[in-house]
């Protein structure tokens, strides 16, 4: 024992004297590789998905999530909503304080809500647009009045809506408040440089600190998928995001290196402009048949085996297959090129016909669109390909400037993030501009109903339109990869792709 | 002299205001909206709208110009639209390691490009000249990046020998800092040595025929000395003139090799900032490269008249 | 050599023979030239090759090594790389002879004035040129790429603007070095018109560093295309090249080498090839090695 300790501290010293950043030996610090730089860290301004991982060590969220998508407490103990739906109240954890010291209770929820909802340059207000007034009920006790029923209200508070920043740091600190973010999360802001590192030093103050077994972390931006894991490998960082489907037998096949995956919430597909300014008016835009040909026409289990080795899951609707939510009476179609033609030629094409797509200009879309433009074309569509970056891209889709779009959605909690905006005629980001008043209906009944099977009932009715519209063809669901330092324990793979490192822990 | 270099530096200053008018008139006139990028995935138009008004995208682009510019008389280069940091903070961060990793790559290629160039030509048509061109030209062909992952997998995974990426400041450990940059420069420093290389070889073919050097050798001196005294430095001028423009072009940046080995400098912060439309920050780090370019230029023109001392007269 | 002088006197008394003579004797430069001739070649035959179509997939041999059906293998999308090879070609050695070839055309000449009568001329092609390098390659090409539309020409045109400055700073720092050569100010004492000058002292002093300088640049723009077609602006996917096929194979090296290995070595083959013959045109034209 005594023998075993030497070394340990032997090994410990000589880590520090040379620097090295490898092994568990010096397991206060965890180091872990994003895809890309996250944007300005201010909950209430910021919108990109690798932010969100940062967030879950910095902020805490009124309440969080499980792995199988149930709402459960981390600021906000219990929650109620009023018999006619019309307000929810909560009561809140006592003892909780900001990294500054600031106490946690409702008057801080309510100078949240009231931040996120006005402040201008706010990225929240659509979510919270339910909220009409805030009521104190007392020091731990909070009442939400809404202008219609939510059933989508818990979902947002399980994301950066419901992140409570210290209001005393957010009212010095105005639209600034990213350059020093102050939360009530495990850990508190340490420092960042842009494109090189976020360093977050651990709370000693935080009201679940038993949980935490870090001293610090370190996000470091890695956008090279390849250099991501040579990383993980060589000891540089000790866990990485989003692992690219071609690196999985590498990974796997090094003892030192653990995988972890789950089904993420959100979908990939082709975005068809069906009624978006005068490019809405070709026989794309105005005859389903030809959408429900190209839907026919790929094959989407081969998609999956031959872009994403298949690590991803196939699907043709805005809920992966798993999903509760997911209409089991439209499967995903198997390929039929007969049944496409057939479709093509029903519609007055039966010597084929011509179809743009634009896509980003990164490698996974474009490899998968040359597989879809090539399975295509053996049902007699010929795909041409239009790359563009993203900014013309997104500008091109909400102009109406194209005839049909590769893109795809990150995916929220709630069923409604995914399809309402998408589906509904004043949709925000309805891009394809499709327009039916019974989906309508049906979309917004599914929104203020907080019964489950009502809701269910609501999105399957309209998965029976929309499957004849097809406005989007769905292709795929991408699966969130995680590959960690085997030594660490305790980690759990959520849909949304968070990094939770409650109980995540080194092996001796 | 002296003249000379003032005359240049205040001609510098209506260049500097040239390069920002043109690139801030191209960015402007590049498609694709910025803010639908900014306003997040829902794209509340309420947000996109002021976010409009708060960067003064709807003012006539001269006027979003002469705004940029009043305020960047005075020290003031905006922030970026996607992290909200200070444009003159960022480029504070990043031109350190920038320098750093232009510097070393030049030696690297310095070191490797010049010495090789000469041995090429003085033993021209011989088996070390061959083998030196098709080195060079491999350093030249060979892709940085598979040049990159490739040392990463064998110098970082396998030998565990160097880190395979990150940087630390040269003031924090000076040794780990250089240990770090060792592989980027390297990799960077290949492909600018094959154009030296080149070049030096070239030049000095030139000059070992021409009379002064015939001249030199018949007089007995030692070979030695006529290479190195009398060719080299009538070779110098397209050597010098491709330093400074390397130069220049390690300070804009090299992004795959920046990107590969996670170095946070001008390179990736740019091609980020361009496909984000973040405006201010394209037209701060153009400002800075402007500036070293025009620098390099500078020194450029003054070593001509140094190594050619008939310009002087003119 | 005075061999073929006694043999063929009427011949070698005119120059240009005189130049091929030399040239053909050179053996590094034979090779660089066949080694270009061959891609050419290559290029050319591509539509009557037996190989299957460039853009044919095949789900079932995806990231397959090299073997008889496939010599070089296939790719991410299953499909044969030997003639995506042999088609990409086309577009690589287009992109990177015609980039070059702008540059070399509007670099040498604006190089050649600046340097050579100095003042506002070359105090304006100057202060063009820092403007021109110190904007950003992509600005550039994503601009071009808007207002011209996408194509392999446009990603030409784009590439030869960035690459024209290197030539016009190279010209113009070897004309300053030689202008005030002895022979170049008795040229001008005597009378000579300028434009003859340019012509016969100062712009063979010129041509070595361009030469060299531009059969190392057909290399970059090579490279340069497949960032171009990348974002849209260049060869258009499925059509192969070799820039793109390398960009593609970046993230499968450790899967498939062998995607990066073929474009790879074809660049290199190519870029020496033209180097080689860049150095035996340079000694056959140097006027002071007879």
């Amino acid at each position: 024992m005594t023998q075993v300790k030497t070394l340990l501290t032997t090994a410990l010293i000589g880590a520090a004297a040379f620097g090295l950043n490898a092994g568990a030996a010096a397991a206060k610090d965890l180091r872990i590789a994003l895809q890309e730089d996250p944007d300005v860290l201010d909950p209430d301004q910021s919108r990109t998905f690798v932010g969100r991982i940062v967030y879950a060590s910095l902020c805490d969220k009124l309440v969080d999530i499980t792995p199988g998508l149930e709402i459960i407490p981390q600021l906000a103990t219990e929650w109620e909503y009023s018999e006619d739906g019309m307000s929810m109240t909560m009561k809140l954890r006592e003892g909780v304080v900001f990294h500054d010291g600031t106490p946690f209770d409702a008057e801080a929820v309510a100078a949240n809500i009231d931040r996120s909802q006005t402040l201008d340059e706010s990225r929240r207000k659509s979510e919270l647009k339910s909220i009409t007034g805030v009521e104190v009920l007392g020091p731990y006790e909070i009442r939400f009045n809404l202008a219609a029923p939510d059933a989508t209200l818990l979902a947002q508070f399980a994301d950066r809506a419901g992140m409570m920043m210290s209001p005393t740091a957010a009212a010095a600190a105005g639209a600034d408040f990213g350059a020093n973010p102050v939360c009530s999360g495990p850990f508190s802001f340490g420092e960042r440089v842009a494109q090189d590192k976020i360093v977050l030093n651990r709370f000693a103050d935080y009201w679940n600190a038993d949980a935490i077994a870090f001293d610090s972390v370190t996000f470091v931006p890695i956008p090279d998928t390849t250099v991501r894991l040579a990383n993980l490998q060589s000891g540089d960082i000790d866990m990485l995001e989003r692992l690219a489907p071609s690196d999985i037998p590498q990974a796997e096949s090094d003892p030192n290196v653990t995988v972890a995956s789950e089904i993420s919430l959100g979908y990939q597909g082709i975005t068809f402009n069906v009624n978006n300014g005068e490019r809405g008016d070709t026989p794309w835009g105005n005859d389903s048949r030809l959408r429900r040909a190209l839907s026919l026409a790929v094959d989407r289990d081969v998609i999956n085996q031959v872009v994403f080795e298949n690590a991803f899951a196939p699907g043709n609707q805005p809920f992966p297959p798993n999903s509760p939510w997911y209409n089991t009476n439209h499967p995903v179609p198997a390929r039929d090129v007969e049944q496409a033609r057939a479709l093509l030629a029903e519609a007055g094409f039966p010597d084929g016909i011509d179809l743009e797509v634009q896509v980003a200009n990164a490698n996974q879309p474009q490899q998968l669109m040359q597989v879809v433009q090539s399975m295509a074309a053996e049902a007699g569509i010929n795909i041409k390909l239009t790359a563009k970056e993203f900014a013309t891209l997104l500008a091109d889709q909400s102009a109406g400037d194209y005839q049909a779009s590769q893109v795809g959605w990150s995916g929220r909690v709630d069923p409604d993030g995914n399809i309402h905006q998408f589906m509904t005629t004043n949709g925000g980001i309805n891009d394809s501009k499709f327009s039916d008043p019974k989906v309508d209906e049906l979309l917004n009944a599914a929104r203020v109903s907080t019964d489950q099977a009502v809701r269910k009932a609501s999105y399957d009715a309209s998965r029976d339109i929309l499957n004849e519209a097809q406005p989007i063809v769905y292709l795929y669901h991408q699966k969130l990869l995680w590959a960690l330092n085997s030594k660490l324990q305790g980690f759990t793979a959520y849909p949304d792709g968070m990094i939770r490192l409650e109980g995540v822990t080194w092996a001796e | 002299m002296l003249a000379f270099l003032a005359r240049r530096v205040l001609i510098a200053i209506p260049t500097i205001i040239l390069i920002s008018v043109f690139v801030f008139a191209l960015q402007k006139l590049l498609p694709g909206d910025p803010l639908l990028v900014l306003a997040g995935e829902e794209r509340d138009p309420e947000v996109l709208e002021f976010l409009r008004e708060k960067y003064r995208l709807n003012d006539p682009i001269p006027v979003q110009y002469l705004a940029w510019i009043g305020n960047a008389l005075q020290g003031d280069l905006g922030v970026s639209l996607r992290t909200n940091q200070p444009v003159t903070e960022l480029i504070a961060q990043k031109l350190p390691v920038t320098i750093q990793l232009a510097v070393m790559s030049l030696i690297f290629a310095l070191v490797i490009g010049i010495p090789a160039g000469i041995l090429s030509a003085v033993r021209k048509g011989t088996v070390t000249d061959y083998i030196a061109n098709v080195v060079a030209l491999s350093g030249l062909s060979i892709p940085n990046f598979w040049l990159g992952i490739m040392l990463i997998l064998l110098v970082s995974v396998k030998w565990q020998l160097l880190p395979a990426s990150g940087y630390v400041p040269l003031s924090e450990d000076f040794w780990q800092s250089i240990k770090t940059m060792l592989m980027p420069a390297f990799v960077l420093g290949t492909a600018l040595a094959a154009t030296l290389m080149r070049h030096t070889r070239s030049a000095m073919l030139g000059v070992l025929s021409a009379d002064y050097v015939r001249t030199a050798r018949a007089k007995g001196l030692s070979e030695r000395v006529v290479i190195l005294k009398h060719a080299l430095r009538n070779a110098l001028t397209p050597i010098v003139t491709l330093t400074a423009l390397l130069f220049g072009e390690l300070i804009a940046g090299a992004v795959l090799t920046e990107q590969i080995f996670t170095i946070p400098g001008f390179g990736k912060l740019v091609v980020d900032a361009v496909f984000n439309r973040d405006y201010a920050v394209v037209q701060g780090i153009v400002l800075v490269t402007a500036v070293g370019f025009i620098f390099m230029n500078l020194l450029a023109d003054a070593l001509y008249v140094v190594l050619n001392p008939r310009l002087r007269e003119q | 050599m005075t061999d073929a002088t006694a043999t063929d006197p009427v011949l070698a008394s005119r120059p240009e023979n005189r130049v091929w003579k030399k040239f053909r004797s050179h053996r590094s430069a034979m090779l660089g030239g066949g080694l270009v001739a061959f891609f050419i070649l290559i290029a050319l035959a591509a539509p009557i090759l037996p190989i299957p179509d460039p853009a044919a997939t095949d789900w079932g041999a995806v990231r397959k090594a090299p073997s008889w059906t496939h010599w070089m293998g296939t790719d991410e999308i299953g499909r044969d790389v030997l003639s995506r090879m042999i088609w990409g070609a086309q577009a690589s050695l287009l992109a990177g002879v015609v980039s070059v070839g702008i540059a070399v055309l509007a670099g040498v000449p604006l190089g050649l004035v600046a340097g050579y009568f100095g003042g506002w001329p070359d105090a304006v092609i100057s202060r063009c040129t820092e403007a021109l390098l110190a904007a950003p390659f992509l600005i550039l090409a994503i601009a071009l790429a808007a207002f011209l539309g996408p194509s392999l020409t446009n990603a030409m045109i784009a590439i030869g603007i960035s690459a024209t400055p290197i030539f016009i700073r190279l010209t113009r720092g070897q004309v300053l070095n030689v202008k005030s050569e002895d022979y170049v100010d008795s040229a001008r004492a005597i009378g000579l018109p300028t434009r003859k000058i340019l012509s016969r002292y100062i712009l063979p002093n010129v041509m070595p560093p361009i030469l060299v300088q531009a059969t190392l640049t057909i290399a970059t723009a090579i490279i340069a295309e497949a960032s171009l077609s990348f974002l849209g602006l260049g060869q258009q996917p499925p059509a192969p090249s070799w820039g793109s096929m390398l960009n593609t194979a970046k993230n499968f090296l450790s899967q498939a080498p062998w995607m990066a290995m073929w474009p790879g070595i074809s660049i290199f083959l190519v870029v020496l090839g033209f180097n080689l013959l860049g150095d035996g045109l340079r000694d056959a034209l140097d006027p002071r090695e007879h």
